[in-house]
């Protein structure tokens, strides 16, 4: 259970733009175990979505190491070990939702026998084996993203980056799809990396919330959840999750105010 | 990205025809014949008024058909001169939908090199977005003396050149506009370039050579046509008119115009049936319930 | 302003890249074909292919005996095909904004008339234009504004595809916000959709100063204006056998007058964004 996933030590990333540099992130140090569901929450400009693109290698530090899997994060990428839902779904409109949970599967040579049960599979797995073949268009905001979160995990990825993927939906979808999430998470077993802004979604979905800081980006807190790992609806109301909310809430303003901000 | 792929998205869309295009009746939808109705019915009164309205007229004020022919006097050389223009509309038309394959593959080719090489598309494009806006149709005296008056392929060969543009430059726009998210999942799941290529650029770029046929099919006939006035063959639609109108026989000479017209809009038609086969899955042809 | 100076220099330097590639290729194929003996697609002779420092000097040599050279002649074509083509751009320009405006406002008049604008374009102008010259005639029009009619032909088509559609694009809450303010048909016309609609105006005016040249040249050709680009290229292309570095020159001369007119609109184009960026800001 205590393998490393994701391991950062001092890691940076500057931008460089037409008038100068920009320093997304600096100095992080974090540790992602085996099972881990982790949330980074932040300020927009903190570099929450840099750090989750650092881990997937879709950018790459400046300074600092960096290791996903016990390996670089370009070999982990090329490797496959990850998989990854954005805010927009993402979903390819000329393909079915059945064909764009293979799109993965085709991409890494998955034998063409072995997809379509594969991808029913995770359609199962997210409850949307009804729909399999309609397109993408024919679907609500929050079904399109069960299928992207369906398409991250048809290829069995240790680890799942997910970057504000709810943040476009409304409050009652959002709260069906923390639930959803979770109930994957525990029967998948994949850790998990979720970047949001809401404090209440992090903390009813983390086993941790990273707390981080703009200028330049920083983590200035870590606050583990320490609610058991089967959550529901009754969960929101417990008192421990009122204090554990209030908790992340403290530590976002005390990191403003330490970040020397306004 | 680059500079230069400002200069894509700053060219002209061509797809003039996309307005019209919406208010066709789309796959899936039911249309009751009230609706349809209420659609053309306007178009349809408005024809008859304008023909009623012309033939009066030309009629009443006693106009020579030298100067305009009445639509009785065009349907009636229509009639009597069919074999003629219809055999001289299938020669132009062959020599367009020629010159259409070849300009448009060639187009094609070029595009997918463009999106692949950055430095070619960096040196290619702004020449072409140049050579775009010269009257091409000025080359015909050129090709008819490289490759023969009388041959066809000197025809081809400008309706080649006319429609290479306009594909190659939205083609290759297609295939560079694609959502960033798109590009960074493929990249998340280490796809190789060509994979990019064929699951997104492709899909993605589409619509916009669709839309870049559907005008090319309509221009490659006119082109023909243009081309066919600096000489050659005397049984083609270009020639035909010409003559006509020289000796002011226009009556004839609109009839062959009808043909010239029915032959576009007819290509144009195909080229949308197509674009409906391979592209059910388009924004503009979802039904709206 | 260093970034503009620097763009400009890579597409000067790109213009020249070009020009010299071209040079060699054509050049290079004659070299090559001559010396296979190859005729195939086209011959390499002289006749045929003239060689490239030859159509070059053929511009500045004299058109005719002790005349002026052959590149002011041609200019001075170019000049009166361009002023064709540009009335022709306004003439269209005019009516196609005005069919936009029309068919915003009356969905009625779209429904009866759109079919036929588009029907319009497939029918060859060539074909048109000796009708048109002869109406011109019957009105006591100057022959070279019958030419911009065909011209205005061409031009007007995108113009009105691309106004209705930049008439449509504003938000609908736009549209609202503006019925909120129980504000005038025409004052919702000109304060939100007209300038909702310049992009597309402009990108069709690029489209129409292109194809206003080529109504230009090719209404030339049955009017049977003299002095034109047009003209020339008809005559140019009867003595291809004995002159062919003419026909090429004048050629080069009509490929420069469309591109010349399309960087004018776009030079407009540019200028108005800045100074609506100016307002903006």
């Amino acid at each position: 259970m205590s393998s490393s996933v994701v391991e950062a030590r001092g890691v940076g990333k500057t931008f460089g733009t037409g008038d100068g540099q920009i320093v997304a992130l600096s100095g992080i140090d974090l540790q992602i175990h085996q099972g881990d569901f982790i949330s980074l929450i932040g300020p927009s400009g903190c570099g929450k979505s840099t750090l989750l693109r650092l881990i997937g290698d879709l950018v790459s530090p400046t300074t600092g190491t960096l290791v996903v899997n016990g390996k670089t994060p370009g070999q982990a990428r090329l490797d496959r070990d990850y998989g990854i839902v954005f805010q927009s779904a993402t979903l390819l409109d000329w393909r079915s939702v059945q064909k764009n949970v293979e799109l993965p599967l085709e991409i890494m040579d998955f034998p063409s026998e072995e997809r379509p049960a594969r991808a029913r599979e995770m359609l199962d797995l997210v409850q949307l084996d009804a729909f399999a073949d309609h397109f993408p268009w024919q679907l609500s905001g929050g079904m399109q993203q069960r299928v992207a979160i369906a398409r991250a995990l048809a290829f069995r990825p240790s680890l799942l980056l997910m970057d504000e993927p709810f943040g476009a939906l409304d409050e009652m979808t959002r709260e069906a799809m923390q639930q959803e999430v979770l109930r994957v998470w525990r029967e998948t077993g994949t850790s998990v990396v979720f970047v949001t802004h809401s404090i209440p979604e992090a903390v009813f979905l983390s086993t941790r919330v990273v707390v981080m800081s703009p200028r330049p980006g920083h983590i200035s807190d870590e606050i583990v959840v320490d609610l058991p790992r089967q959550r529901d609806q009754d969960t929101r109301e417990q008192s421990k999750y009122f204090d554990l909310v209030i908790e992340v809430r403290e530590a976002l303003r005390k990191g403003e105010k330490g970040g020397g901000a306004l | 990205m680059t500079e230069r792929d400002d200069l894509i998205r700053e060219t002209p869309e061509t797809d003039v025809f996309a307005s019209f295009e919406g208010d066709l009746p789309t796959i899936g939808r039911r249309s009751s014949p009230g609706r349809l109705l209420r659609r053309y019915l306007p178009a349809f009164i408005a024809f008859l008024t304008v023909i009623l309205v012309w033939e009066g007229l030309t009629r009443l004020l006693g106009v020579e058909s030298f100067v305009l022919s009445k639509p009785s006097e065009i349907l009636t050389s229509f009639t009597e001169t069919f074999t003629t223009i219809w055999g001289a509309g299938m020669r132009t038309l062959l020599e367009a939908a020629t010159g259409f394959v070849i300009g448009t593959s060639l187009a094609v080719a070029t595009s997918l090199a463009a999106a692949r090489w950055v430095g070619f598309r960096d040196g290619m494009l702004p020449i072409a977005i140049a050579l775009n806006a010269t009257p091409i149709a000025a080359l015909a005296p050129i090709f008819n003396s490289w490759f023969g008056l009388t041959n066809p392929f000197s025809k081809m060969a400008v309706v080649a050149v006319v429609v290479y543009f306009p594909v190659m430059i939205n083609t290759t726009r297609g295939l560079l506009e694609v959502d960033p998210a798109e590009l960074e999942l493929m990249r998340s799941m280490a796809a190789t370039p060509a994979e990019v290529t064929r699951r997104i650029r492709i899909p993605r770029a589409l619509p916009y050579f669709f839309s870049s046929i559907k005008v090319a099919s309509v221009l490659s006939l006119i082109a023909a046509i243009i081309a066919e006035y600096f000489g050659g063959p005397q049984n083609v639609l270009g020639q035909y008119i010409v003559n006509r109108a020289q000796l002011f026989q226009f009556p004839d000479a609109w009839a062959a115009i009808l043909v010239a017209s029915i032959l576009g809009v007819t290509f144009y038609l195909l080229i949308l049936l197509a674009e409906r086969r391979l592209m059910p899955w388009h924004v503009s042809f979802r039904s709206s319930d | 302003m260093g970034g503009a100076n620097r763009r400009i220099a890579r597409t000067g330097l790109s213009i020249l890249a070009v020009v010299v590639a071209f040079v060699l290729l054509w050049e290079g194929y004659k070299l090559i074909w001559t010396a296979m003996g190859w005729e195939n697609p086209v011959s390499p002779d002289d006749r045929t292919m003239p060689h490239t420092w030859d159509i070059f000097l053929t511009l500045l040599r004299p058109a005719q005996r002790n005349g002026p050279p052959f590149i002011l002649v041609e200019l001075k074509a170019a000049l009166m095909t361009l002023r064709e083509a540009f009335v022709g751009f306004l003439i269209g320009g005019a009516v196609g904004f005005g069919l936009g405006v029309l068919f915003v406002r009356s969905t009625m008049a779209e429904r009866a008339f759109m079919p036929y604008v588009v029907a319009s374009q497939t029918v060859p102008i060539i074909a048109i234009a000796p009708m048109v010259v002869v109406w011109g005639g019957r009105i006591d029009l100057p022959q070279w504004l019958s030419v911009s009619l065909i011209a205005a032909y061409l031009t007007f088509f995108p113009v009105a595809i691309n106004t209705l559609r930049g008439l449509r694009s504003p938000q609908p809450t736009a549209m609202e916000l503006m019925r909120s303010y129980a504000s005038t048909g025409n004052e919702t016309l000109w304060k939100l959709q007209v300038p909702a609609a310049m992009p597309y105006i402009f990108t069709a005016l690029k489209v129409s100063a292109a194809a206003s040249v080529i109504g230009a040249i090719v209404g030339e050709l049955p009017a049977g204006l003299r002095g034109g680009l047009g003209r020339d290229l008809l005559q140019f292309s009867q003595q291809f056998t004995a002159a062919p570095e003419k026909l090429f020159a004048a050629v080069l001369i009509a490929g420069l007058a469309g591109i010349a007119f399309v960087g004018l609109v776009t030079a407009v184009e540019h200028r108005w964004v800045q100074a609506n960026r100016r307002l903006i800001t």
